[in-house]
């Protein structure tokens, strides 16, 4: 086992090293250079004081080798110096250690809720295939795939506003500071989030439980005349589970990317909305900063699940 | 076609022959076989009947429209729904309606461009990296697994950002995150077809590495393929959806979907619920038709998914 573990670690590196250059390359496959697009040249067309480019390059480290810049960057990245965010002037590492505590809690309840609705509603579909339940629950699933989070979000905003007379929340109050208040602040985002998660989930439980159902040994099951529930629970849903595992820890890790429209709507300051701004205000460095940080969080998440799968599933560890 | 022989011609031109043709190959293949999908996938037909009546909404668009989609109107601002403006008028008193209607072109559009490019360059080097196995896989391999860190909006951000918001760029956009997961589905499907006896069959009598591939191993990866490609189209009309509404997709006066829901939808909720209810569900009609459309199909060509006996 621990042999396995350390192989996965190792293997990470290369990934990890990988999505820098995938993001350095990025960032600088621009036309010009990254200083020319922060100046504003690319769609208002103005003229740019070549003094500013200058000062700007020299501050970016534009002017040297190409190699030379990704190495101090990764060198930098690996040493937790994030740089500093053009707009704000503020160091990233800052700004991120003051939002991540809410995006990781929307994360984190949208997943816990998301999969106690997934499982069972998955599990019923496929175990009465083809029936309304079935379709019933479909429709569900594929709703909560089909509905922008966005409009989700506006949705139970306009609710919030015409009967509530909602406003946004100015300040984040964090959990350990006042939890009701925290709570009523975070509920609607994670329910937005959570939907669209326990959707996929759903769909990923439907197939799995399907095609467990095809076994053998499901079918030796069925023929000693055990009950439908034995057959489900202990047979069919515990060898069903590690795809659904996989599914629910992946999605954790990409709901990175659901925040980013959700965070948005609520006017929430997560780490979402934090990457948006930073687009909005050609903020590059911060902008490949933090595609990078999803990189590795998705990176670290699917280290995790894969050690967990090794766990539960005891072909996998003696590889 | 048939008279003609009633009247004592037994003459048949080539073209009633074809025409004869073709028309038995419909008879015979093509509507028993949407008979049957629409039959055993009810939910999957309401999918195809939904993609149906968008593509028509958006071809007819300029019939079916009743205003201008750039009228600008101060006089019509934020008109409830009516009778002369069915679903209302946004903050610029255009009608919501005419703009939807437009919407469907760029949705269709973006949404198919960008699923297609994305999820033919991923199956095309998914063939290539099963087939050519060694080396060339492992690199493909490695480089679309660094791809596969990257959530979808998270990189098309990324790209738009970098490379700015116009019409190409933005399907560039959609389209990049799409190539790896769909390599990832087809070369895994193509590896088992390469190991087929007729593969080895074709190598054997001298043919060719592109004959082989485009003779034996295509054909045969075309079901995961289209698979992919119409789960595809529901996710890169969302994805141009979110691009549109954070302000990094299709710009204004566009009448795309996800742009009608940013800036003014929210801060007038109030005052115009319309304005933000209409555009969302457009959205999510579109999405839910490609969803259940793909859904089906998969379930009607991958043989493990199929329905016990």
């Amino acid at each position: 086992m621990w042999q396995y573990i350390i192989k996965r670690i190792l293997l990470m590196i290369p990934t990890l090293l990988g999505a820098a250059l995938v993001v350095f390359l990025l960032m600088h496959v621009v036309p010009g250079d990254i200083a020319l697009l922060i100046l504003g040249t690319g769609e208002q067309g103005g003229d740019v004081n070549l003094q500013d480019l200058e000062r700007l390059r020299t501050k970016m480290g534009l002017n040297r080798p190409l190699y030379e810049q990704f190495f101090s960057w990764v060198w930098n990245i690996a040493h937790l110096d994030f740089g500093t965010s053009l707009w704000s002037g503020a160091p990233v590492l800052e700004e991120l250690r003051i939002r991540l505590p809410l995006t990781l809690e929307v994360a984190l309840f949208a997943t816990l809720i998301s999969t106690i609705i997934a499982i069972p509603l998955g599990t019923l579909a496929a175990i009465r295939q083809d029936t309304w339940v079935d379709y019933g629950v479909r429709v569900v699933s594929i709703g909560g795939l089909a509905i922008p989070a966005f409009w989700t979000g506006i949705l139970i905003i306009l609710f919030l506003v015409i009967y509530f007379e909602w406003s946004p929340p100015l300040v984040f109050v964090p959990f350990w500071e006042d939890p009701w208040e925290n709570f009523a602040q975070l509920v609607f985002p994670i329910v937005t989030v959570g939907y669209r998660n326990a959707a996929i989930g759903t769909r990923m439980t439907r197939s799995a439980v399907l095609e467990v159902m095809r076994e053998d040994y499901i079918r030796t099951a069925w023929a000693k005349g055990l009950q439908e529930r034995i057959v489900v629970i202990k047979h069919t849903l515990k060898n069903a589970m590690l795809p659904v595992i996989t599914i629910i820890g992946a999605e954790l890790a990409f709901l990175l990317g659901g925040l980013v429209v959700t965070e948005t709507v609520f006017t929430l300051n997560g780490l979402g909305r934090f990457m948006v701004d930073a687009i909005l205000h050609r903020d590059i460095p911060v902008v490949q900063t933090m595609v990078l940080i999803t990189a590795f969080i998705i990176v670290f998440v699917n280290l995790i699940v894969d050690l967990l799968y090794a766990w539960l599933d005891p072909r996998i560890s003696y590889r | 076609m048939a008279g003609a022989t009633h009247d004592g011609q037994l003459a048949i031109t080539t073209q009633e022959l074809q025409a004869m043709a073709g028309k038995s190959w419909v008879a015979a293949h093509a509507w028993p076989a949407i008979r049957k999908f629409i039959v055993t996938k009810p939910l999957g037909a309401i999918g195809g009947a939904v993609i149906l009546l968008m593509v028509l909404t958006a071809i007819f668009a300029d019939v079916l429209a009743p205003y201008d989609p750039y009228e600008i109107s101060q006089l019509l601002q934020f008109k409830p729904p009516s009778l002369s403006h069915w679903l209302g008028t946004d903050e610029f008193g255009r009608d919501l309606l005419t703009r939807l209607i437009y919407g469907a072109r760029i949705a269709l559009f973006i949404g198919l461009t960008a699923a297609f490019v994305g999820a033919t360059a991923g199956a095309v080097l998914g063939v290539i990296s099963a087939y050519m196995g060694g080396k060339v896989d492992l690199i493909l391999q490695r480089v679309m697994d660094v791809m596969l860190a990257f959530p979808l909006l998270i990189l098309a951000l990324a790209i738009v950002s970098v490379l700015g918001r116009s019409l190409p760029n933005v399907v560039l956009a959609i389209a990049i995150p799409i190539i790896p997961r769909t390599t990832r589905i087809v070369r895994s499907s193509a590896l088992s077809i390469k190991e087929h006896i007729y593969v080895e069959a074709a190598r054997a009598v001298g043919s060719s590495h592109p004959w082989v591939i485009m003779r034996h191993i295509i054909p045969n990866t075309m079901a995961p393929y289209l698979i992919m490609l119409t789960a595809q189209f529901g996710n890169a009309i969302l994805v141009e959806a979110s691009l549109s509404f954070l302000g990094l997709g299709t710009a204004e006066p566009t009448p795309s979907w996800g742009l009608m829901l940013s800036g003014g939808a929210v801060s007038y909720a109030e005052k115009a619920p319309w304005v933000a209810i209409f555009p969302g569900l457009a959205i999510s009609l579109a999405v839910f038709g490609f969803n259940l459309f793909g859904d089906s199909l998969r379930d009607a060509l991958d043989p493990k998914l199929r329905h016990r006996t």
